[in-house]
């Protein structure tokens, strides 16, 4: 691994973040599977390291766009965990007043501009507040998550031709988990990926989504850059789902094998291996790590109980929000 | 008062408003030294230069998207879309993103930005230039929808709209754009959801939208050589829709027409009338009858095209029938 933060400080931090979201989405699935939670989610169990590597690159200032697969954007950019778990359960508390639920989390005091139900829809929604960041002389960088499925969108095209044309501080990172919904990435994408950012001219890297420290490194060097009105950039960040495209989708063996899951889980978790780097480095003991998981554990658990047990929305709620108030 | 012509009123607003606030900026294709295939918004980019006046590629969707994004960052973007037609191009960047996304948000995330563009038929563009697509996004809840019926109206419906917290669409008829109207230089500000009563009568309502405003104008003309007295109201916003002033009028005169330049079926036209049944029916004298655009792709030939749109005539026959007390059978 790259030597990127050199802080301890850091590195625990991001850790934690990462363990975060780990445990937000075992109890997000547990929800889920105890029939408690409305709708279907989506796990980021797996993909951690893509989001807590590049959201610790970011300033509270500094913005994302997030997708259907987003709870860990969210945590990653320093959502508290009450309030997520209200939204999903549609709770009064939730960052949205329960009007969003899994797929349309929001908090803009950190910077989160949403999730987007729609793949692909937020690519322009990035890349838009790039513009206004550079028009109105704001020094932050939006990053626009997507993933490989989303690179399918015309969308993408358009709005990578404008940052490219403009110089606009965005950088697109695509979180490759191998998967289109169902279908293997390699039937729906034709030749390269980071191909398709390079013929406009926009500087693209591919690096291993499962090392925090590599990504975190490439992050904070393409995040300084774009300050320096050097972007737009491209990641391309090859990393791995563990659950299903959703938490129902359970038997899964028609287009993923079990070995292939296993051999990610034993090999290539991002928060093992990053364990096992800090214990190797001497930076922290194991009991240290454990204790970390087991408070982390424990707040979820405690998260969760609370909005089971939070509000709903008075119905009088229905029709509010349709229009914002105009002064 | 001076008079200025649509195209001019539209220019007027933009620049006014742009002077007034630095967050504002036009995006579009061909805005900046084109001023747009109308020519409305030639000059802008001298004054406020190209970071102001944003030429784009053709790339609609791409361009809503970033007005969105932009939008919900800080900057009030007014976006240019060529011809009405192209909101099919659009439409997830405006329905799913744009108009959901202050609700989604549970009122955190704000998307204050302006849609311009245009409909209407008769300029022989065919099927592809020439639909007035405003019902379409009227369904959608969260978008404010305008169509100013003079120079006036756009003028002050415009400034009104970029000043706005919401997305607002602003259907221009692009026919009217060289119409002059009476318009105050400076300041001028209609509010959204205030029908304008354009014509005082007392035996039938004529509610007409955009360039639809004039043909009820001529129909009452002609009716009120037969000694009809025709009311015209225009609605002036459809969201929001002003329905106090529609049905004072129509418990006043007890019939009614409803004009619209849309396709008449599930239309503007469709949702006033049915309105007024739930909400005046004990008031009317007949039917409320609806005249929009025939159910057709708009056709291309003058032949064809003329029959497609609602006329004076068309008008004033059926204000006729209804005064007689005569059926209709669609």
């Amino acid at each position: 691994m790259t030597d990127a933060k050199t802080n301890t400080e850091d590195y625990l931090r991001m850790y934690r973040q990462m363990v975060r979201i780990r445990s937000f989405e075992d109890q997000a699935n547990q929800l889920y599977l105890s029939a408690k939670m409305p709708g279907l989610t989506h796990m980021y169990s797996g993909e951690e390291a893509v989001a807590v590597g590049i959201c610790e690159a970011l300033k509270v200032t500094d913005k994302i766009t997030s997708t259907h697969r987003g709870h860990g954007h969210c945590v990653a950019k320093g959502a508290d965990f009450k309030q997520m778990f209200c939204e999903l359960l549609g709770k009064e508390e939730g960052y949205c007043r329960g009007k969003g639920g899994s797929m349309h989390i929001a908090d803009q005091s950190n910077g989160n501009l949403g999730a987007n139900a729609i793949v692909g829809g937020s690519m322009g929604i990035a890349t838009g507040s790039a513009l206004s960041a550079k028009r109105l002389g704001r020094d932050d960088v939006t990053v626009c998550f997507f993933g490989d499925g989303a690179t399918a969108q015309g969308l993408l095209y358009e709005v990578m031709n404008m940052a490219a044309l403009w110089s606009l501080p965005v950088i697109y990172a695509c979180e490759n988990n191998g998967y289109s919904e169902y279908t293997r990435t390699d039937e729906i994408a034709a030749g390269s990926i980071v191909g398709r950012a390079e013929a406009f001219g926009i500087e693209a890297f591919k690096v291993d989504g499962q090392d925090v420290l590599a990504v975190n490194d490439l992050a904070q060097t393409l995040v300084a850059r774009c300050r320096k009105g050097e972007g737009p950039f491209f990641i391309e960040l090859e990393t791995y789902r563990y659950h299903g495209h959703h938490v129902g989708d359970i038997n899964r063996e028609y287009y993923r094998p079990k070995d292939e899951e296993k051999e990610w889980h034993t090999n290539r978790d991002p928060i093992t291996n990053f364990a096992k780097w800090l214990t190797a480095e001497g930076i922290v003991d194991q009991a240290e790590l454990d204790t970390i998981q087991t408070e982390i554990k424990t707040d979820a658990a405690s998260a969760v109980a609370y909005a089971l047990d939070a509000k709903y929305p008075d119905v009088s709620e229905v029709d509010m929000h349709v229009f914002a108030e105009t002064p | 008062m001076r008079q200025i012509t649509l195209s001019t009123a539209v220019n007027e607003a933009i620049a006014e408003e742009m002077r007034r606030d630095e967050t504002i900026f036009l995006i579009g294709e061909d805005v900046a030294e084109a001023g747009t295939p109308f020519k409305i918004t030639s000059g802008l980019v001298e004054e406020f230069g190209t970071d102001r006046v944003i030429d784009t590629p053709i790339a609609e969707p791409g361009f809503m998207g970033i007005a969105v994004g932009a939008a919900m960052t800080g900057s009030r973007p007014i976006v240019d879309l060529m011809f009405g037609d192209f909101i099919f191009l659009i439409m997830d960047q405006l329905c799913n993103q744009a108009a959901k996304t202050h609700y989604m948000s549970g009122g955190k995330l704000n998307v204050p930005l302006v849609l311009r563009t245009n409909m209407g038929a008769t300029r022989r563009s065919a099927a592809q230039h020439s639909q007035s697509l405003h019902a379409i996004v009227a369904h959608i809840p969260g978008l404010k929808i305008a169509m100013p019926s003079s120079a006036f109206e756009a003028k002050g419906l415009l400034k009104t709209a970029i000043r706005d917290n919401n997305p607002v669409v602003i259907f221009e008829d692009k026919l009217m754009y060289q119409d002059k109207a009476d318009v105050p230089e400076g300041e001028l500000l209609i509010p959204f959801g205030v029908a304008n009563v354009k014509r005082e009568g007392s035996d039938i309502t004529l509610v007409g939208t955009s360039s639809m405003v004039q043909v009820a104008e001529k129909a009452a003309e002609i009716l009120a050589a037969e000694g009809i007295s025709a009311e015209v109201i225009d609605p002036r916003t459809i969201v929001p829709l002003d329905m106090d002033t529609i049905n004072a009028s129509v418990r006043k005169t007890s019939r009614c027409i409803v004009i619209d330049e849309g396709h008449q079926s599930f239309g503007v036209t469709s949702e006033i009338a049915s309105r007024l049944m739930e909400e005046s029916f004990y008031h009317l004298d007949g039917p409320v009858i609806r005249m929009g655009a025939m159910d057709v792709p708009i056709p291309f030939s003058p032949a064809l095209e003329d029959i497609t749109v609602p006329t004076p005539e068309g008008v004033a026959a059926n204000a006729r029938k209804l005064m007689a007390g005569e059926m209709f059978n669609g």
